[in-house]
């Protein structure tokens, strides 16, 4: 079975649950969206912008001296999307969305962000494609991100803080979709994840595949197989889909993605949707989400800024009740000393965000047969979280 | 006495034959407290509303602007259960509240809560209907057969970005009243509110035919707005601009939310 469905489920997750303003708008998208997939003219355009402007294809680096760490016969293959233009995977999604926008005739992009990072991706692609660009980003987030602010700036956007609610990601979304249901015929929102109301899921999705249809070609080239586990970590989960979806159909590899666990996940400070959150509506999107008996949206916490979402997307959400996937959590304490081994080890700084999947694999390692070969995306690096690392270790 | 769909058109008519303008006020239970929504409610019920919007508060509304959303936030402070909501209609109905009341939620609060179970407790507690502003048609057909044989009002909403055929599927599913919204964007008082409105709220009110009222929202907060678009329209929701008076007045704001709608009707 094909998904998304029409309707844009996967499974009973998905769907378009947003104002009737907005519903015209995201038949368009659909249907241009559609439409230039059938267009090869506009693939050509996407690839050679990701290959020459981007720098695709990532390598997939056998990290050896990881490898050796875990003193087992495992190998340890790194996908280093942190090695892209901007840092991470986001880049893969916007400079698509952005072409899209300009063959839909629209004039102005709206874009939320957390950490800064989506948002640094799309500015770029609106400074590389001639379009203007503002972006939403909880007031919270602009504090600890200063830096990606005015890195947003020197692009030519234009950042607003959002005030609203937890002034965190989830409101940069809220005040985004305001945006456009005000702003309808000029502007398109390019949404970061694979969450949304229908088509996002599934757009941002195919744009993120490149990663795992890389990942397949080189470790075939390399090791003349398929990887026995995959792994990704997931917030709202691009990377992780990207990362998985080329390989839904390959039964014999394992696809693990690795949520936030934050403090614990007895506490109210984690970010772990899939491992305790309970199906519910928001952002426009049937899916797992993190809320109290009410229905009230719960604050998410995670020492990775691009891991603290309350949702997760619908597709992720279809693979956890599908058991397509598996979906665990690591704490913040495990992703730090993740995020310094594979600096001693490999000279690689990790996001915070892919230092939850290298956790994982510290986890499970010694319980690996021997021969497991191992993918790890590495959506993004470190170097943002530099700062608040040393913060945190000089703090404990 | 049942409070659902029709009598919400019944309300319409009485107003209109008397000359008078049919108002539909928005408040948000709990802002700033239950004490004072309920104040508030009984100076609206003498201003003889169509119907009452009562929103029940969800943490990321939306199709709302900042006055709303303060709104939320105020009544979000004394952690509102989706129980005590309909306890507090079944209170104010006990009493003899004289007008049907329409809650104005979300649909995770819905979802949460179950969607027959929503209406089993609507029903019980006098409930009039439900307007879902995140609850397009599209996705609306579990609710829809939730409400098969309720009689509630499931109040949908069309826009300027609804097409003519769209517009006619959504009276379809639509009791009560349909709810137009009279610009692109969210809620919020406005100064002007575009020029094409008339024109749009007159074919719509086609499309609704005689037995579904039609009402407009969003950024309606002033006298000559109602005196220029009341040939085209059944009603008019009243949301941000009495929402301003609670943020400013708290607790002594019930008699000014009076006086300033009956200025309103007064044209």
């Amino acid at each position: 079975m094909k998904v998304p469905n029409r309707r844009g489920y996967f499974g009973k997750f998905g769907g378009r649950f947003v104002p009737e303003t907005l519903i015209p708008l995201l038949y368009d998208l659909e249907k241009a969206y559609l439409k230039v997939k059938k267009d090869p003219s506009f693939w050509k355009e996407w690839q050679y912008l990701l290959k020459e402007y981007a720098g695709r294809p990532t390598p997939l680096y056998y990290a050896q001296n990881l490898s050796s760490y875990f003193g087992r016969k495992i190998k340890i293959y790194l996908k280093r999307e942190d090695l892209l233009h901007t840092g991470a995977h986001k880049i893969n999604n916007t400079i698509g969305q952005v072409l899209l926008a300009k063959r839909m005739g629209k004039n102005r992009i709206i874009a939320e962000t957390g950490a800064g990072q989506h948002g640094v991706a799309t500015a770029t692609a609106c400074a590389l494609l001639g379009l203007k660009c503002v972006v939403y980003m909880g007031a919270k987030d602009t504090e600890r991100q200063k830096l990606n602010v005015f890195r947003m700036k020197l692009l030519g956007a234009e950042v607003v803080p959002v005030y609203s609610g937890t002034q965190t990601l989830k409101d940069a979304i809220n005040e985004a979709l305001r945006d456009w249901v005000t702003n309808v015929s000029s502007t398109l929102y390019v949404i970061g994840s694979v969450v949304g109301p229908h088509p996002y899921p599934m757009v941002v999705r195919d744009f993120q595949s490149i990663i795992g249809i890389e990942i397949k070609k080189q470790i075939l080239k390399k090791e003349g197989r398929l990887p026995d586990l995959v792994l990704a970590c997931v917030g709202g989960g691009s990377n992780a889909m990207g990362t998985f979806y080329p390989f839904r159909q390959d039964l014999q590899v394992r696809l693990i993605g690795v949520e936030a666990a934050g403090v614990g996940l007895h506490t109210d400070h984690h970010s772990a949707t899939l491992a305790v959150g309970e199906p519910g509506v928001l952002h426009g999107m049937l899916t797992y989400l993190l809320q109290d008996k009410v229905g009230q949206i719960k604050g998410a916490h995670s020492i990775a800024p691009g891991l603290d979402y309350p949702g997760v997307g619908p597709e992720h959400a279809y693979f956890k009740d599908s058991g397509r996937a598996e979906y665990v959590s690591v704490t913040d304490e495990e992703a730090l000393e993740a995020f310094q081994l594979l600096s001693e080890k490999e000279g690689i700084i990790p996001a915070l965000e892919s230092a939850h999947a290298i956790a994982y694999l510290i986890k499970i390692a010694k319980d690996l047969p021997k021969d497991t070969i191992v993918v790890i995306t590495l959506s993004g690096r470190g170097d943002k979280d530099v700062s608040s690392v040393r913060e945190y270790i000089e703090g404990n | 006495m049942k409070k659902n769909a029709s009598l919400i058109k019944k309300a319409i008519n009485t107003i209109k034959s008397k000359g008078e303008v049919a108002v539909i006020p928005y408040i948000c239970c709990w802002d700033p407290d239950l004490e004072t929504t309920e104040a508030i409610l009984w100076e609206l019920a003498e201003v003889e509303p169509a119907c009452i919007e009562l929103g029940f508060p969800f943490s990321d509304p939306v199709a709302d602007g900042p006055t709303i959303q303060k709104a939320i936030v105020r009544a979000l402070e004394h952690q509102p259960t989706f129980e005590a909501y309909f306890d507090f209609i079944s209170r104010l109905n006990q009493k003899g509240f004289p007008h049907p009341i329409v809650c104005m939620t979300y649909y995770n609060i819905i979802y949460r809560f179950g969607l027959g179970n929503t209406v089993e407790h609507a029903l019980k507690s006098g409930l009039a209907g439900f307007i879902i502003p995140d609850l397009p048609i599209e996705e609306a057909q579990p609710w829809i057969k939730a409400n098969q044989n309720s009689g509630l009002a499931t109040i949908f909403l069309a826009t300027p970005t609804s097409s003519k055929e769209r517009i006619q599927k959504i009276v379809k599913h639509t009791k009560g009243f349909l709810y137009y919204v009279s610009i692109t964007g969210i809620t919020g008082a406005r100064d002007s509110l575009p020029e094409d409105l008339a024109y749009r709220l007159k074919t719509t009110k086609n499309l609704c035919g005689s037995n579904l009222p039609l009402a407009v929202g969003f950024g309606i907060s002033k006298r000559e707005q109602i005196k220029l678009l009341s040939p085209y329209t059944d009603a008019f929701i009243i949301g941000s601009a009495i929402v301003k008076i609670i943020e400013e007045k708290g607790k002594n704001s019930p008699k000014e939310i009076k006086t300033f709608l009956k200025n309103l009707k007064n044209l």
